[in-house]
């Protein structure tokens, strides 16, 4: 159906504007796949902190010292 | 009284929710990269060029997958609000929060991809069009309910005023989806409706579709996972919680420091011998 990788890349002519429309819509999903990972590495460092902050007062305050 | 098991609200639980999009969010990531492949395959190396548009249509296998789901993520926010307003579940505005994003960016890029579509179809890439402008709407709903949410720092009170937002805004999806039928515009009518055959090629049909379901998983997996992260914040005070990360850090699925890597390994050594 396409006459090479440069037929295919201008797409008849109309090539700006659908690679435009999924440049863009690839981007912005990459995006939020970034963000939200960010998001829970962060929060998972925090609960992990919490936990640790935890353990180690009861360590220190607990039933066992 | 009734042993408290309600089947449907087994999941309004956070330690339960947490649980099943653990097992649920790898699989809908899966999903819906196998059929992005298929999709993309099947819209640029088998569906023919369009006789009257040439090559231009093909914006519009992300086109109305996500204008679909702008509208469908709508719906189901509101119906999260309706459920958080009347019935307090917690779980419900965790959900409609989550589904906001996602949402306002699918509504986003379907107008985004309709203007470069437009462009060179129509020779513009706006118009004041009833279709076009209920979307515009549609979109600012969407950033009114995030903006309300993020405005408002006691988390309930700014959270029962955005669902109600968000519900008196879902009249708004009807006039989309019905505004090509109501007002003759520029916006062209209906290809694929419930009751009659698509009116376009298989091969175009079957890219949609392929499409519409990749562009589906995703937004499921994405709203699953930002709710997790959000119940995981919310309930961080929990023992359940607190056993999550606990198991975690023995498993040695997170690694938020070289520590807790060394202690897991020494941990999971320990178990062997």
């Amino acid at each position: 159906m396409w006459d090479g990788v440069g037929d295919f890349i201008a797409m008849g002519g109309h090539g700006p504007y659908v690679w435009g429309s999924y440049g863009v819509f690839a981007a912005l999903l990459i995006a939020e796949v970034l963000l939200l990972g960010r998001q829970r590495r962060r929060t998972r460092a925090m609960l992990v902190r919490r936990c640790r902050r935890q353990v180690a007062a009861q360590s220190h305050w607990g039933p066992e010292s | 009284m009734l042993p408290r098991r309600i089947p449907w609200l087994t999941f309004a639980a956070p330690r339960n929710f947490h649980a099943l999009v653990q097992a649920l969010a790898p699989w809908l990531v899966r999903g819906a990269v196998v059929l992005a492949i298929a999709g993309l395959y099947t819209g640029f190396f088998v569906a023919p060029p369009d006789y009257q548009q040439g090559n231009s249509y093909r914006i519009l296998f992300i086109h109305v997958p996500t204008a679909w789901m702008g509208m469908f993520l709508y719906l189901l926010m509101a119906m999260y609000a309706v459920i958080h307003l009347v019935w307090r579940i917690k779980m419900a505005d965790v959900m409609a929060r989550c589904l906001a994003p996602t949402g306002a960016l699918m509504t986003f890029v379907a107008l985004w991809t309709g203007a470069l579509w437009g462009a060179p179809t129509w020779g513009t890439f706006w118009v004041w069009d009833a279709r076009l402008t209920s979307t515009l709407v549609l979109l600012f709903l969407y950033l009114g309910y995030m903006a309300l949410r993020s405005a408002v720092d006691d988390r309930e009170k700014g959270g029962r005023a955005a669902s109600l937002l968000a519900l008196v805004g879902v009249v708004n999806v009807p006039i989309i989806y019905f505004s090509v039928e109501w007002w003759h515009t520029l916006h062209q009518g209906m290809s694929v409706t419930l009751t009659s055959a698509p009116s376009m090629a298989p091969s175009m049909f079957t890219a949609l579709l392929l499409m519409t379901g990749a562009c589906w998983l995703y937004c499921a997996a994405v709203t699953l996972r930002r709710a997790q992260v959000d119940v995981l914040e919310r309930e961080a005070d929990t023992q359940w919680v607190r056993d999550v990360v606990q198991r975690r850090e023995v498993n040695g699925v997170s690694r938020p420091g070289a520590a807790v890597a060394d202690e897991s390994a020494a941990v999971r050594e320990e178990g062997r011998s």
